[in-house]
């Protein structure tokens, strides 16, 4: 469903929308390019799928491409991803070298000319071989890197030194770099699906499609099925709620194109399970 | 009271850019050290721009340093110390710098052993840019003035209280000055001069500007 801005002043404050429209005001004709992984799935393609519009809106030239990648690019890059976020896994040389040419291959493919470029995750961060002239290239950087393995940081790192800037979700999650890194709190869009208010019958249908019974309370985690986002954490959360209130837990969520983890669940794609007492 | 001013109130906002500066406290006499060196945009950052981060809630610790000293230390003695330094009573950053470090050196040569945050977060120094922003609105009279203040996002409450003092000097906030020089509102300006902006949030202060100007309006 397309969202305009105006949309906004609904669940802002007085002032908020039209302060975006002044802000914008420098940047209006400039062109601006977002790169990721996956065109759906996962939370980065969810965010450019509102913000780019969002952006066009306000006079600023966005274009979103999406990189082009094998089994194999999404295994390392999944690898990677893990190994960034602390996880001992190794990463055979060769598929280094895959991640490398596949970025190479995305280069040659793409059009990467922007006055400012910004680069998601990992997964497309080699792509910063291909920078020319004087644009500004950004690294937007959504997992955590404070602890990474060292190998694998060090392999990503030799990309990562060469932005202008990065930008990090919190500054616990940023790692010391040589290069200015930036504060941009997580988002959530308070008018996107995920989030909206359901009415009643919506909820009523939803669950009846998911077969979960409606007769306890429900304590529910919404995400891509991943480690990272700590499902342990909320079953544990879930059991010790569950000695007070009898109560049934739902996890919900799926996977994402880039995420060989999360295709090659039991269900796949979109999905909700439910457990309860 | 005049009834329109010669020159209109400009309103104006603000954006502002946090930077990561890469150092973490993770005790507090690290937190000292940090504090010394780190840029005066830091210093603002965490006291100041704590209110453009929390705007609808005050905290119960007006700025970043004591916050930390009270939820990740569970050290409520140095936090209350932190809290109660004013940054009105200070001519500038520097100044409330150089209070605060004074407060940290005294209280760690109280301390037989200074524990590091086990199970908490680490203090992390940020710093902060501001944009300007002008939102094109002006007023002429005190009717306007009020209205347009009303509906103005938080960020212009904080652009003419905070970055005024701190940035420009003007000590007293663009509101209380423009009120008095354009309006002829001596009173109105040392009643919001008398408010303590740092004791409630950017939408309390805005709540409290409103309900002066009403009571001006009607007189």
């Amino acid at each position: 469903m397309a969202i305009d801005l105006e949309q906004y002043r609904e669940v802002t404050l007085p002032g908020t929308v039209d302060l975006l429209y002044r802000l914008s005001d420098a940047a209006r004709g400039k062109s601006f390019l977002r790169v990721n992984s996956t065109r759906h799935g996962g939370g980065v393609a969810e965010i450019l799928h509102r913000l780019v519009p969002l952006l066009q809106e306000l006079g600023i030239k966005t274009r979103w491409e999406v990189m082009e990648g094998d089994e194999e690019l999404f295994s390392v890059t999944k690898r990677m991803h893990n190994c960034i976020q602390g996880a001992e896994q190794t990463i055979p040389e060769s598929l280094l070298k895959a991640y490398s040419a596949c970025n190479r291959r995305n280069i040659a493919r793409m059009d990467l000319r922007a006055d400012m470029v910004c680069i998601h995750d990992p997964q497309p961060a080699a792509l910063v071989e291909g920078r020319r002239g004087r644009d500004r290239w950004l690294w937007r950087c959504h997992i955590d890197c404070s602890r990474p393995q060292r190998r694998t940081w060090n392999f990503l790192r030799q990309f990562v030194v060469r932005y202008d800037a990065a930008i990090f979700s919190l500054p616990r999650l940023a790692h010391s770099l040589p290069i200015p890194q930036f504060l941009v709190y997580p988002t959530i869009d308070p008018l996107s699906d995920k989030n909206r208010p359901l009415s009643k019958r919506e909820v009523n249908k939803r669950l009846k499609a998911l077969g979960i019974p409606q007769d306890k309370p429900i304590v529910l985690q919404v995400s891509r099925f991943d480690r990272f986002k700590d499902p342990i954490g909320v079953i544990s959360a879930f059991q010790k709620v569950r000695g007070h209130t009898d109560c049934r837990l739902v996890l919900a969520g799926g996977g994402a194109e880039d995420d060989p983890e999360g295709r090659s669940g039991p269900h796949g794609g979109q999905r909700g399970r439910g457990r309860g007492s | 009271m005049r009834k329109k001013a010669r020159n209109s109130f400009c309103f104006s906002g603000c954006f502002e850019l946090r930077e990561i500066l890469g150092k973490a406290a993770w005790d507090t006499r690290e937190l000292l050290e940090f504090l010394e060196e780190v840029p005066e945009d830091s210093v603002y950052y965490h006291t100041h721009s704590y209110f453009l981060r929390h705007p609808y809630i005050a905290g119960f610790y007006p700025n970043d340093f004591a916050h930390w000293a009270a939820t990740q230390v569970g050290d409520k003695v140095l936090a209350e110390r932190l809290a109660v330094l004013l940054p009105r009573d200070f001519l500038d950053l520097e100044g409330l710098r150089n209070a605060m470090l004074n407060v940290l050196d005294q209280h760690l040569s109280h301390l037989d052993l200074v524990s590091r945050v086990a199970y908490g977060e680490a203090f992390h120094f940020m710093r902060s840019t501001m944009r300007k922003v002008d939102t094109g609105l002006e007023a002429r009279n005190l009717k306007t003035f009020r209205e347009i203040l009303a509906g103005v996002d938080l960020s212009v409450i904080f652009f003419h209280t905070f970055e005024a003092w701190f940035r420009h000097g003007r000590m007293e906030g663009d509101f209380a000055i423009w009120l008095d020089e354009e309006l002829g509102l001596r009173e109105l300006r040392q009643r919001i001069a008398q408010l303590d902006p740092y004791a409630m949030s950017l939408e309390g202060y805005r709540k409290r500007l409103l309900a002066l100007c009403d009571e001006y309006r009607k007189a």
